[in-house]
């Protein structure tokens, strides 16, 4: 890959580009999907392409191609510089990328079992245990169950001299089921272990099995049919206590995402919006009550956002986002944090969070989160229930939407029980709650301790135009939160 | 681009290889141009060409697929083989019955040379005429320019043969300012139909027209929906139920409804594929001729969409062409919906309206009891409050938790001019007019 690599360096250099990068991507995907005892769909997929970006007359340019080949590299690294050129027409200023990155390394994902050495077969009849089990229970319409196995080797140049390949594998799966009273027009469903297709873990076969599918079955179609003639959801405002999914989606929506710094200067305005945390809130804002820590940790073995280095070469990072209550830091690129650093006088050189991420060879590098996580607290979970004289808890994510500055957002789950006098109590469906971001954490007043936490694996993060799926993962623990808004639907 | 004889040779290479019983060659290439702009400046500028080898074979009924990018006859080989490997290890699919065999398929006019052709510079041009107005009204721009020209190939062991190229450029733009924000969008074949000073007025104008808004109580309210606010009635509709998979699986909201009145009588809602008022496709990914279907006729539910597999687990039923590529769990889709226009305006409704709210479009909707289509979201990028028939002040923005179902019985009025955009991420085309809506839920608001 190296000579590729190098003649679009060189090209772009002798072009005019005053810097540039290469990315060349090879991924093997397989998705096995079974539905009712029928595998109906099985597909095993491979890709490859490069992308070339360059700065040419201050400006940013981007090309890329499926086809790998030097005169192809030539078109398409041209292409770039031109397109740069005519980005460079309505600029306002001159992209500042900071100190060179000039890293040069591999990295790949430890795993125990490669999921490419486990036979289709070996795979089939895992997912048809669970489909068994999950139809036991009379009343399922649809039982699906599905796996999804990922491997992308990565090679990254620029022109300042870092020269990077990585391997990541990716292994998820889980199942879940549709019930149906056709009578009442009721449909409710259950998941495990997360809704949207389960978990899903940078590492091999060993995660599917350590998930256990089909032990998981029966308990998942019996809550589905359960759901059918549970109460529904009160409305009031009350105490909740969210297990550690939805908590990893409530971290994601509401904290996750407005820490990108790009969405903070505005260059996602016109899709996904912008963020409530603009600059002069770093270092002083209250985001959430005293015991709320988060942290965005790249390095975390296993974790679906880990990595060895971003796509702009910067090493994966641990870094303080929320300390004890108050927001530290975002998630930034080269050029935001030079941007940051401008805004802010600071004296010191900005540098990256590491966390520009591209999803394949033909996306740019973004701010994207990595491990996104809510750091555990002191409570054993009974203890928390204990604790409770009257909530909610909810369970696993069903429905979600935040506003465009991430303050006002309203999530749904799949289960909930009452919780009366520190135990839990009847089955409640359609649950929801809602509230604003800053206001939600500062009502946080326990979170589960490190016997609860575990960092649950999102592949479809989405951002951008085109748009771009991330990889990426939270650790968290079910956590209680006081005087929230629930139970808004009709 | 590959064209359409590289396409055939591709197509009929892999044909001849397959030692399946059925074969299906789906060959689906694009070269997209992406110019992205934000505070008044471009930001992202960015081009992209790909061509895409699926292959789904069938060996008596247990169906593998598999697909590549790499063009070259060792890739190509390697993928079949793998199609091939994953029919063989799998259990037979007794709802399988056979890939779609021939049939004719309309001649569309969907490509347009001068979107193909253009270029870095003449988009650049294009997003820096909105740049420029929102600098000269002292707000800021952001937004994104596509230009796409595709080809999608079908060929498949039982003579299905089929191609056709595509152009489309899309445009939408988010005008800011400390307080305020304006949307603009259009979708059109050839990108010279687009009117960047109108579009860039029109956000720019919302835009300054939202200034300071004020916080408005959440309740029950009248509300008038703009043409982009409606499109997302109608991707929700789609995606909750307008699929046989949705119908057959219980959980549409056409579940036993089929020929009853489930909504306004004014109201009717179609997918055209065919019609010049979109931007055509003849076929699916099945090479499956689309189909008019009519969703709601007048009210009345009347059918949802299938492709080859969902209909032959109805007797009697066919494929009405919309199949999406293999292998696909989502069931057939909708891709180009149509929504009945009325005949008044925009001004018509305000002027007609005591007291209700206006929004220009909704944000982040999320399905919370996709059987009722009930939907959650935000309002965005212009919500008003309207006051003895006339726009009173800006409002903060609301979420609102609602059944489009039952608000579609709710209809009062219905626009007679239609938009055409782009939804899904370009992956559904739809034509909406504004509608006015007797009463919608607001249950929540933020802060700005």
């Amino acid at each position: 890959m190296k000579d590729l690599t190098d003649r679009a360096l060189n090209l772009a250099d002798v072009e005019g580009a005053t810097y540039a990068d290469v990315r060349i991507f090879r991924r093997r995907t397989q998705e096995i999907n079974v539905k009712n005892g029928v595998a109906e769909g099985l597909s095993d997929n491979e890709g490859q392409g490069f992308g070339v970006r360059v700065v040419a007359d201050g400006a940013w340019g981007f090309a890329s191609s499926a086809l790998l080949s030097a005169g192809e590299v030539d078109r398409v690294t041209a292409l770039a510089v031109q397109i740069a050129r005519a980005s460079a027409l309505f600029k306002t200023r001159e992209v500042t990328l900071g100190p060179p990155v000039t890293h040069v390394g591999t990295y790949r994902t430890p795993v125990e079992i490669d999921p490419w050495d486990v036979s289709l077969g070996t795979k089939l009849d895992l997912l048809l245990k669970a489909d068994e089990g999950l139809r036991a229970t009379r009343g399922v319409q649809v039982a699906s169950s599905s796996l999804s196995f990922f491997r992308e080797h990565r090679t990254f140049a620029n022109s300042e001299g870092a020269f990077l390949e990585q391997e990541i594998i990716e292994s998820g799966g889980g199942i879940g089921a549709l019930a149906v009273d056709p009578e009442r027009g009721e449909v409710q469903k259950r998941s495990y272990p997360n809704s949207f297709g389960g978990d899903y873990r940078q590492q091999g076969w060993e995660a599917i099995l350590r998930l256990d599918l089909p032990g998981h079955g029966v308990r998942v179609g019996e809550e589905a049919v359960a759901l059918l003639t549970a109460d529904p959801c009160p409305s009031g405002v009350t105490t909740i206590i969210l297990d550690a999914t939805q908590l990893a989606l409530q971290v994601h929506e509401s904290c996750g995402h407005p820490i990108e710094l790009d969405r903070v200067f505005g260059t996602e305005a016109s899709y996904a919006g912008t963020s409530f945390l603009t600059p002069e809130k770093l270092g002083g804002f209250r985001y959430g009550s005293d015991i709320v820590n988060i942290t965005a940790d790249a390095t975390i073995p296993g974790a679906l956002g880990s990595f060895g280095w971003d796509d702009e070469g910067v090493p994966a990072q641990r870094v303080p986002i929320i300390r004890d209550g108050i927001f530290v830091g975002y998630l930034t690129s080269r050029e935001t944090a030079q941007e940051l650093r401008e805004l802010r006088g600071d004296s010191v050189p900005g540098t990256s969070s590491g966390a520009m991420r591209a999803d394949g060879w033909n996306r740019i590098p973004l701010i994207r989160m990595t491990n996104i996580n809510l750091e555990p607290g002191p409570w054993a979970f009974d203890d928390l229930i204990a604790d409770t004289d009257q909530g909610i808890y909810m369970e696993l994510n069903k429905s979600w939407s935040i506003d465009d500055k991430r303050l006002n957002f309203q999530f749904g789950t799949e289960i909930a029980y009452e919780i009366k006098k520190g135990k839990m109590g009847r089955m409640l469906k359609n649950a929801t709650y809602t509230g604003i971001t800053p206001q939600f954490w500062a009502s946080c007043d326990a979170i589960c301790n490190e016997d609860h936490w575990w960092v649950w694996g999102v592949p479809n993060c989405g951002k951008g135009q085109p748009s771009q799926a991330a990889h990426v993962a939270h650790g968290t623990a079910p956590a209680r939160f006081r005087n929230i808004q629930v139970g808004v639907v009709k | 681009m590959l064209g359409q004889e590289r396409i055939q040779r591709i197509t009929s290479s892999i044909l001849e290889r397959s030692t399946a019983d059925q074969t299906e060659v789906v060959v689906i290439t694009g070269d997209e141009y992406l110019t992205r702009f934000a505070n008044s400046t471009i930001h992202q500028n960015v081009a992209e060409s790909n061509a895409e080898v699926r292959i789904r074979v069938a060996q008596g009924s247990r169906v593998g697929v598999s697909a590549t990018n790499d063009l070259s006859d060792e890739a190509l080989n390697r993928t079949l083989g793998a199609a091939l490997a994953i029919a063989r290890l799998q259990p037979e699919n007794p709802d399988f019955h056979s890939l779609p065999g021939p049939e004719d398929c309309p001649t569309v006019v969907a490509y347009s040379e001068s979107t193909a052709r253009c270029t870095p510079q003449q988009r650049a041009q294009g997003a820096g005429t909105i740049c420029m107005m929102a600098r000269e009204a002292g707000v800021t721009a952001s937004g994104a320019l596509t230009t796409a020209a595709m080809e999608v190939g079908v060929a498949n062991s039982l003579g299905v043969s089929a191609y056709v190229p595509v152009t489309y450029a899309d445009i939408n733009t988010v005008i800011m300012s400390d307080t305020s924000a304006g949307y603009a969008s259009a979708l059109v074949m050839d990108v010279n139909d687009l009117d960047f000073a109108a579009l860039g007025l029109e956000a720019v104008e919302k835009c300054l027209n939202s200034q300071n808004p004020r916080a408005l109580e959440p309740g029950e309210y009248p509300v008038i929906l703009e043409p982009y606010a409606v499109q997302d009635l109608v991707m929700m509709m789609a995606y909750t139920g307008l699929g046989a998979l949705a119908l057959q699986e219980g959980r549409s909201f056409m579940v036993g409804k089929l020929g009853q009145q489930i909504v306004d009588p004014r109201v009717s809602m179609w997918d055209d594929g065919l019609s010049s008022s979109g931007i055509p496709m003849p076929f699916d990914f099945e090479g499956v001729p689309k189909e008019r279907v009519d969703f709601i006729e007048s009210g009345v539910a009347r059918g949802v969409v299938y492709d080859s597999y969902r209909a032959g687990k109805e007797e009697g039923k066919t494929s009405t062409g919309h199949a999406l590529p293999a292998p696909n769990t989502m069931g057939p889709f909708p891709t180009n919906i149509f929504f009945g226009q009325g005949d008044a305006t925009l001004a018509d409704m305000i002027a007609n309206t005591e007291r209700g709210i206006y929004v220009t479009r909704f944000h982040y909707t999320r399905p919370v009891e996709p059987a009722r289509v009930v939907i959650t979201g935000m309002t965005r990028d212009g919500t008003y409050l309207i006051r003895d028939g006339e726009i009173a002040y800006p409002i903060k923005n609301l979420r609102f938790t609602q059944s489009y179902v039952e608000a579609l019985n709710q209809v009062e009025t219905i626009g007679r001019d239609t938009q055409l955009l782009s939804g899904f991420g370009g992956f559904m085309r739809t034509s909406t007019p504004a509608l006015k809506l007797g009463s919608f839920a607001f249950t929540g608001a933020t802060e700005f």
